[in-house]
Order: structure tokens, then C-alpha cells, then sequence
């Protein structure tokens, strides 16, 4: 254990985990973040709290995850290398920890041309490698610069990937990169195409990666086809199983179907070895978050899943 | 090169509206080899502002000339008594060359009639595409001469990220993913290894980002005593 993390006891303990995550507001509105608490408290053992998400403005992650706190919920901040230098990024690890954010998810970010201010400047002064290794280096009282802190935090350090994109060979190695500058858990995008999710997490077993970060898998209830066929035209680096998208056009109830689809994957996924978890990530319908863990058998979640 | 385009002509023409006599000027090295400075574009550009003030019944003297580069002492001194005859010059140079005239002229309004773009190569014939970003810190060597920084949108020195989707950039489907690029190089000649282990943090103090940048090779300069 280097945090005093939930996340990362329940990890060490063994217990296969579920994550939450949350679209801060569009605008000023603490309530609604705490209102979105009450669909993950004592159902996911911790929530990522999303940073400028496909680059359009809402509240900071930082903040959001001070109020989910408030909230009851354990909170993984999410933090990008797109809108922060690394002063700014070490600076809000500072006071995150400082606040009481045990977690933090280390990403690249997306690009400037997705979101509502295409015109913005990207930052992208490090990479997500590097700050990972950046956020490690603090949790040991060293700033980036090698100057010494007198009070560090200590974060327990995460990273997304991606199972779905090639080159693979190189998908692997980046994983392998992230683990070696001290990311200890690892989240995936959204699982529709286990064919190539399986050949994914057999090669990070065959590295013995599984053995030195957390796995969580990705999964994410949809409540149409348009959904699955947006995912698969625009978000970057998506796979989305023909499979899927036949049984959601079909159903006479796609949000059900939606549903059932979300709790066969997790179902698969546990019994999946190198996998440690599931990250439950349903864009905009938070609320059915509590539906798919209990389907899923994973309730109730075990105890300790409050922040102090 | 670098590389540079033509501004619309009709925002030149109210950039200009203000001066009676004006100087077209080309450049004759890096924007005449990408089309966008050289003597045949001034030839267009000045054609078009003639026609442009014409219609709104303006009366304006546009004069034309091209030399061989705007960013050299030695060749704007051709051309002081054309510049010393107008009231403007619209520059087709690079972003040096229009700010090298206004140096060398500083009591004539000098204005860029090009959007310099970047230091790129001709691909294929009409298609030029940027290569390098001038960051002061040249790491071609580690990633097969192809360059992270330029050529991966989030100049991710540790890439690639999660957005590229069959070899191509989640920015544009027409940008090839710079990392699939490094990667098939890299495996090509044999060098695979080279981005096995993390990349350390860029030095940004050696591009833009440490200030305006100026290098001095006292080998090189001329002091009179």
C-alpha cells in the first residue's frame, strides 16, 4: 500500500472492484455533483471524476472531486496533459491530496478540435508516461524538478489503455512503459469486442503485467444502437462487436438490452484472469449505475468504501 | 522550406485600403518553391488588388518586384529606392522576411501578405505537409528520423494515445498517427528497442517556450574595434 486509498486497499485485498464515473456539471453547480453521489455511494468503491472530457469546459476535476468527497464517495481525479503544464499539474496533485483525493488517473487528453473551444492552445508539455512517473516521483517527496517537498502526497497512480487500437505490439509496450514509471492500476475502454479484449489481456498476462498494476476493465451501458454506432464512426480507437450492435438494433427495448449487454460483460470480464475489476463509465446515465452492479452480482460492496 | 500561403485578397485589400502607392514584394527562395511568394504570385496577387480597388472605383498604384530573399541585408539593399517611392510594401515573405524589411525600413509600413504555415516538404505535387517544429532540441535520432513532437498532434514523446485508429491521427482521418509512423520505422531498420524504455521530459526551454531565441557563434561574427 502507498496511499490510504480505498481503491487501492480493496485491490490489495483481492476483492474484484467496481468504479463509478461522473460528468462534472457545465457550470457552477456543486449541488448537481452531489446529487450525482447518491447513485454511486456504497455501490462502486471509488467514481472518476472526468477532466474537460472530449475538451469541453466543465468544472475542474480537481473541485468535483472535492465535492464528491463531500458526497461520500471515494473520488479518482482524473488529470490531462492537454490543458496543464507540468507546474500547474504537480500543483493541483498538491492540493488534491491536500483535500483528501486519494486516487488519480493519469491521461493524454483529447484533442482541442473535439470539444466547444477548438481553437484553444494544447499544453501536452508531458505525455501521460511522464506523468505518471511525474506523480510517482511526488508520492517519494520529490518535485519533477528533483527538489525535495517536506510534506509529499501519496496518490495511488493510474493510466488508461487501450486494448482495442493498433499497432499492438506497441500497445503492450506502452502499458509496460506506464507500469515502469509507477502506474499501478490501469483502466481500459469500454469492452464490446472480447475477441480482441482476450488477445489484449492474454499478452498482458504473458508480460506478468497483470501481476504489477491493476487491470480494470471498461464497460458501458448504452441506450440505443446510435450509441454503439456513434462510438464505432467517431470516438477514437473504438472496436464495437458486430454481435452487439445487431442485438441492440433487434431488441424491442434497447435501454434494456443496453442493460443486459453491460451486465454479460461484466459477468465475463470477472471471470476473466489478470482482470481486477470493472470501470462502469455510462456517459450521461449515471443513474442506472446502481441497476447494473446489483445485476451483476457485485452488491453490496465491501465495507471501509467510505472516505474518512 | 518553409512553407507559407496566400492571405484572401479581399482582407488585404482593406489591410491596404489606407496607402495610394504600394510595393508588392516576393521572395524568391523558400515561398517561391511552395508557390505561395515567388514572382509569378506576385504577378497574381497585385492583378487581383488592381481589379479588387478598381471595382470600388479606388485609385491605387501597385508596384511589383521580387528578390531573391527578404530575411538578407545584402539583397534588400537592391531595392531601397522602390521602398523609399511607395507608401507600403506588402511583403510575400516568410514571417522573417516581412519582419527583416520592417528592420530594414523602419519609417515605411511594411504588412505580410502570406500566413506563414511551417518548415514541411512538397509530398506531392499541391500537397506540402509539416516536418518540423523548430523546438531547439532535435530527437530524430531516438525515434528513426521521425519526428514525435512534429508529427504526433499531441507531441507525445512516449505515444501513441488511445485516439489513433488504423494508422491514422484521431485529429484527422487524413493525418497519418506519427506514432504508427516511428513504430513501422523503427521496426524497419531493426531499432525497435529504442522506445522500450520511457522517454525522459522534453527540454521546452530550448523552443519558443524559453523566449524569443537568438544563437551567437563568436567564430562566426565581425567586430570592429
Amino acid at each position: 500500500m502507498v496511499s490510504e486509498s480505498n481503491l487501492e486497499r480493496l485491490l490489495t485485498d483481492g476483492q474484484f472492484v467496481v468504479c463509478g464515473e461522473m460528468s462534472p456539471p457545465q457550470g457552477a453547480d456543486k449541488a448537481a455533483i452531489l446529487k450525482k453521489c447518491d447513485y454511486f455511494r456504497n455501490v462502486v468503491d471509488a467514481v472518476n471524476l472526468t477532466d474537460n472530457q472530449t475538451a469541453i469546459v466543465r468544472m475542474s476535476s480537481v473541485m468535483s472531486s472535492v465535492f464528491a468527497l463531500e458526497g461520500g464517495v471515494e473520488p479518482i481525479m482524473q488529470i490531462t496533459c492537454r490543458d496543464r503544464n507540468r507546474l500547474a499539474q504537480q500543483s493541483d496533485i498538491l492540493g488534491a491530496y491536500a483535500a483528501g483525493v486519494r486516487n488519480v488517473l493519469c491521461l493524454t487528453g483529447d484533442y482541442m478540435t473535439f470539444g466547444n473551444h477548438p481553437d484553444a492552445k494544447g499544453v501536452f508539455d508531458l505525455d501521460s508516461v511522464q506523468l505518471i512517473h511525474t506523480v510517482a516521483d511526488m508520492n517519494e517527496g520529490r518535485f519533477l524538478c528533483g527538489e525535495e517537498m517536506k510534506t509529499p502526497p501519496r496518490m495511488f497512480i493510474g493510466g488508461a489503455a487501450n486494448p482495442f487500437a493498433e499497432p499492438f505490439d506497441l500497445r503492450i509496450m506502452r502499458l509496460g512503459k506506464k507500469i515502469h514509471a509507477g502506474m499501478r492500476f490501469v483502466q481500459t475502454q469500454p469492452v464490446f469486442d472480447f475477441p480482441r479484449f482476450d488477445r489484449w489481456i492474454k499478452a498482458v498476462r504473458d508480460e506478468g503485467y497483470d501481476r504489477e498494476a491493476y487491470i480494470l476493465a471498461g464497460v458501458m451501458p448504452v441506450k440505443s444502437v446510435k450509441a454503439l454506432d456513434y462510438m464505432r464512426e467517431s470516438v477514437p480507437g473504438m472496436s464495437i462487436d458486430d454481435e452487439y450492435i445487431d442485438r441492440m438494433k433487434s431488441a424491442d427495448d434497447p435501454k434494456e438490452e443496453g442493460v443486459r449487454i453491460c451486465v454479460e460483460t461484466i459477468k465475463r470480464l470477472k471471470e476473466t484472469p489478470g482482470v481486477s475489476g470493472v470501470h462502469i463509465m455510462p456517459v450521461m446515465w449515471e443513474s442506472i449505475t446502481p441497476r447494473i452492479v446489483e445485476e451483476s452480482g457485485l452488491l453490496p460492496r465491501p465495507a471501509g468504501g467510505q472516505p474518512e | 522550406m518553409i512553407v507559407a500561403h496566400r492571405k484572401n485578397i479581399q482582407d488585404l485589400k482593406s489591410l491596404l485600403a489606407q496607402h495610394k502607392r504600394i510595393l508588392v514584394l516576393g521572395c524568391g527562395t523558400c515561398v517561391t518553391v511552395c508557390l505561395a511568394g515567388g514572382e509569378r504570385e506576385v504577378g497574381m496577387i497585385s492583378s487581383a488588388l488592381r481589379i479588387a480597388y478598381k471595382l470600388d472605383e479606388q485609385e491605387h498604384d501597385i508596384l511589383e518586384l521580387t528578390i531573391e530573399r527578404q530575411c538578407e541585408n545584402e539583397f534588400m539593399e537592391q531595392i531601397i529606392e522602390n521602398v523609399q517611392n511607395v507608401d507600403a510594401v506588402l511583403s510575400l515573405a516568410c514571417g522573417a522576411g516581412v519582419q527583416a524589411m520592417a528592420e530594414r525600413f523602419p519609417n515605411t509600413p511594411v504588412y505580410a501578405g502570406l500566413d506563414t504555415k511551417f518548415i514541411g516538404i512538397l509530398q506531392e505535387q499541391g500537397i506540402w505537409t509539416e516536418k518540423c517544429a523548430a523546438c531547439g532540441k532535435c530527437v530524430l535520432g531516438e525515434y528513426g528520423a521521425v519526428c514525435p513532437i512534429t508529427r504526433c498532434s499531441k507531441s507525445l514523446l512516449n505515444g501513441p494515445c488511445g485516439g489513433a485508429r488504423d494508422g491514422k491521427c484521431e485529429v484527422s482521418p487524413d493525418t497519418d498517427c506519427g506514432w504508427q509512423l516511428i513504430y513501422d520505422r523503427l521496426k524497419a531498420i531493426g531499432q525497435l528497442d529504442r522506445i522500450l524504455e520511457p522517454a525522459p521530459m522534453h527540454d521546452w526551454s530550448k523552443s519558443h517556450e524559453g523566449g524569443c531565441r537568438k544563437i551567437v557563434r563568436e567564430d562566426q561574427r565581425i567586430v570592429v574595434k
